[in-house]
């Protein structure tokens, strides 16, 4: 049905308690921050988002802008970010895809915006409809070339509010696109959001430069990690380069430049790791296994513990909220003093990559994978925690084909 | 165009049993499509409502070779399923004479899909490349597309308070399409098939790119009872909203001209999506809409003009 009723405005912050969608709370929470320029292109599971950014923005004097494709609906937030405004873009899979190039631009322009990529299960067109979260190692290095990259990941309607607010707060400080990756799921859960008033939500802006424009001197990279950002039309000079720069914005074609462009930008987020990560985690003191998790496999997680708590087995939970960076030193530590880590995923192994690699070879670590589509049984976690409980062997392969087995495969007829 | 007997004599390509919404014409006007070829065919898919609703595993509607690819490269597809027809011939390892079809609804044409489209029509490979023209992106729920005519309400134009709609125009794609200067071009509707099957005849003969661009009343995303679909089409061909013309190597040929035109807002005033200009005074955007289509008409009417002398 297409909406024609007559609706009054509303103010940009919804403080109260609401009953909304995921996708829609992201909506809110990129209003509350601030944003007040959107493109996007329809994409299920994520089209909530546009939908809700085309009637809201005009409401709080906002620009939504529908695309021809994924690709112009990046370029046009970047544009938007150089004239000023707050900028966002929603996604998934496909669009993901096509926005990787672009995100490389945001990278090396230091364009501060927000992609949400509402994941669903791929590869290609995939399940459109159905959950995924395979884009976790692309929201890392799907661009071309060496960069870091802020990606947050909610695990309910709530942290879809509260984590794109923070999206546009890193992004603001960091200059640099900040990924809101949610799922399927979570995107297209409705539940209990509580949006505080706007006194209570932190707000960052970009940095700006304080002299006039005829007195402003760019200053070195050695002077400060994160450049200011003025504005297109502010008088100030804006050279805003995609080839390799210097401090002006002027193209040199040198290794040395490369290598002072390149370091600069994966130190200023490398250097504030400390204040960027976040993370929640339960039961860890005493724990023989840790279940770490994200999005919506960290709330199926949740149940699994539940039982394998009842068995008498010491679980600790650790939940991702930034995927990246990825908290090593703190998973490190852990694996330290446990046998070993059950990583869920709605993928073939991606983060549980990097808690490999962060556990370095101190305990071992499970991954429970999921193609995608459904989300994990309970019980497919719960048998690898009891796996490293009790020192039996895992076959992750194995036991999802177990999975796959015990129901009927549909869309084959032998 | 063949005779009805004859079409009904010819294998049924896109088969019944698939999952489009009641009164959606877009299954009947592939298999339509398909019928009037003279050559097997090998139909290549764009993300879209077709392809959704006809192909979900195991039930396909398709009795031809079918790709579904992704949603924005139907036509670059088609065009490596040309050239290695061609390749394969040379070396002598494939020896059919076929047809090659490229499916795709109005976002995989007039928006995400045109860069591709515009591409294989500028090197000209030999396929048919037809647009279901629902004007909007129904497969993800009603959001508005380059095809999404003036003033009509969708998900992401709604009208309300602060807009009446889609405030832009639609793209004309058979402008861009023909000014590729390819061999045919030609804008249907499904309430008139007769016309719609002479034109798919003549777009699977020509030696080069043809496009066909489709009228699709959806009731869905217009607003309507699904019995009405073919009256909504009649309408929007008798309106001139919908002008039935094509583009023969440059030259325009209106294949339908209404004796009486009818006013285009005994068109809108069926739909739902135009909902919003008949609450309250909104003279003024139907006088808007109406000068609008004659104006195009007016238009077309020289350009036939123009190519005939």
């Amino acid at each position: 049905m297409v909406a024609t009723t007559v609706r009054k405005r509303r103010p940009a912050i919804l403080t109260g308690e609401h009953f909304m969608l995921g996708d829609h709370a992201c909506a809110e929470g990129a209003l509350a921050a601030g944003c007040r320029f959107f493109a996007g292109y329809p994409i299920t599971p994520a089209t909530e988002v546009a939908e809700r950014m085309a009637e809201r923005l005009p409401e709080v004097g906002g620009l939504y802008i529908q695309m021809e494709d994924e690709i112009a609906s990046i370029a046009a937030i970047l544009g938007a970010s150089w004239a000023g405004a707050k900028s966002m873009t929603s996604t998934s899979g496909p669009g993901f895809s096509l926005m990787m190039e672009n995100l490389g631009l945001g990278i090396i322009t230091e364009t501060p915006t927000v992609i949400v990529n509402v994941q669903r299960a791929g590869p290609s067109t995939g399940l459109p409809t159905l959950v995924g979260q395979g884009d976790m190692m692309q929201a890392r290095w799907g661009s071309h070339g060496p960069y870091e990259i802020i990606a947050l990941v909610p695990w309910s309607a709530q942290e879809c509010f509260d984590l794109t607010v923070r999206a546009f707060n890193l992004a603001e400080e960091f200059r640099t696109p900040v990924l809101v990756m949610t799922d399927a799921e979570v995107g297209h859960l409705t539940e209990k959001v509580v949006i505080p008033p706007a006194d209570q939500i932190p707000i960052v802006n970009r940095k700006t430069p304080t002299e006039p424009p005829e007195r402003y001197r760019v200053k070195s990279w050695d002077e400060e990690l994160i450049p200011p950002m003025p504005k297109a039309g502010d008088g100030y000079r804006v050279f805003v380069e995609s080839l390799t720069h210097d401090e002006r914005g002027y193209p040199v074609m040198h290794w040395t430049a490369q290598e002072r462009l390149v370091r600069r930008l994966i130190k200023k987020i490398q250097a504030n790791r400390e204040r960027i990560l976040d993370w929640k985690e339960r039961d860890i003191e005493g724990a023989e296994v840790v279940v770490l998790s994200y999005g919506i496999s960290a709330r199926v997680a949740t149940r699994a513990i539940a039982q394998a708590q009842e068995k008498g087995i010491k679980v600790g939970s650790f939940r991702l909220i930034t995927a990246w960076p990825f908290p090593v030193e703190r998973v490190r530590e852990i694996a330290g003093k446990i046998k070993g880590f059950v990583v869920p995923e709605i993928n073939y192994g991606q983060m549980v990559l990097e808690v490999e690699r962060a556990a370095a070879g101190q305990c071992r670590v499970l991954l429970v994978p999921c193609a995608g589509g459904r989300m994990h049984e309970p019980e497919a976690i719960l048998e690898a925690i009891v796996a490293v409980a009790e020192g039996r062997p895992y076959d992750p392969f194995e036991a999802a084909s177990a999975w796959l087995s015990a129901k009927p495969v549909k869309g084959r007829e032998d | 165009m063949p005779s009805v007997k004859d079409l009904a004599e010819k294998t049924i390509a896109v088969t019944g049993g698939h999952r489009a919404c009641a009164g959606c014409p877009e299954p009947m006007i592939a298999r339509w499509i398909l019928m009037s070829s003279d050559r097997p065919v090998i139909a290549a898919l764009a993300t879209g409502c077709l392809e959704v609703c006809s192909t979900i595993f195991p039930y396909t509607a398709w009795n031809v070779p079918y790709i579904h690819v992704a949603f924005e490269n139907v036509a670059a597809v088609a065009s490596g399923i040309v050239t290695a027809c061609k390749a394969l011939k040379k070396r002598g390892e494939y020896d059919k004479e076929v047809n090659i079809v490229a499916f795709a609804g109005d976002g995989g044409t007039y928006d995400i899909g045109l860069q591709a489209l515009s591409g294989a029509l500028e090197r000209g490979h030999r396929f048919v490349f037809v647009c279901m023209d629902n004007q909007a992106y129904m497969n993800t729920g009603i959001q508005r597309s380059g095809a999404t005519p003036h003033y009509a309400a969708t998900t992401t134009s709604p009208a309300g308070a602060q807009a009446k709609g889609k405030p832009q125009k639609r793209k004309d794609i058979m402008g861009i399409v023909a000014a590729h200067g390819i061999p045919y071009a030609a804008q249907a509707a499904p309430s008139h098939w007769k016309d719609l099957l002479t034109k798919a005849e003549k777009a699977f003969k020509v030696d080069g790119p043809a496009f066909l661009n489709v009228l699709i009343p959806c009731n869905l995303g217009w607003g309507f009872e699904p019995e009405e679909t073919l009256e909504l089409s009649r309408l929007a061909v008798e309106t001139c909203f919908w002008p039935l013309y094509e583009v023969e190597n440059g030259k325009v040929k209106i294949n339908y001209k209404p004796r009486h035109k009818v006013p285009v807002v005994e068109f809108l005033k069926r739909q739902r999506r135009y909902r919003h200009l008949f609450e309250g005074d909104h003279k003024e955007l139907l006088e808007e809409i109406q000068s609008e289509v004659d104006q195009n008409w007016q238009q077309l009417l020289s350009r036939e003009a123009l190519s005939a002398a």
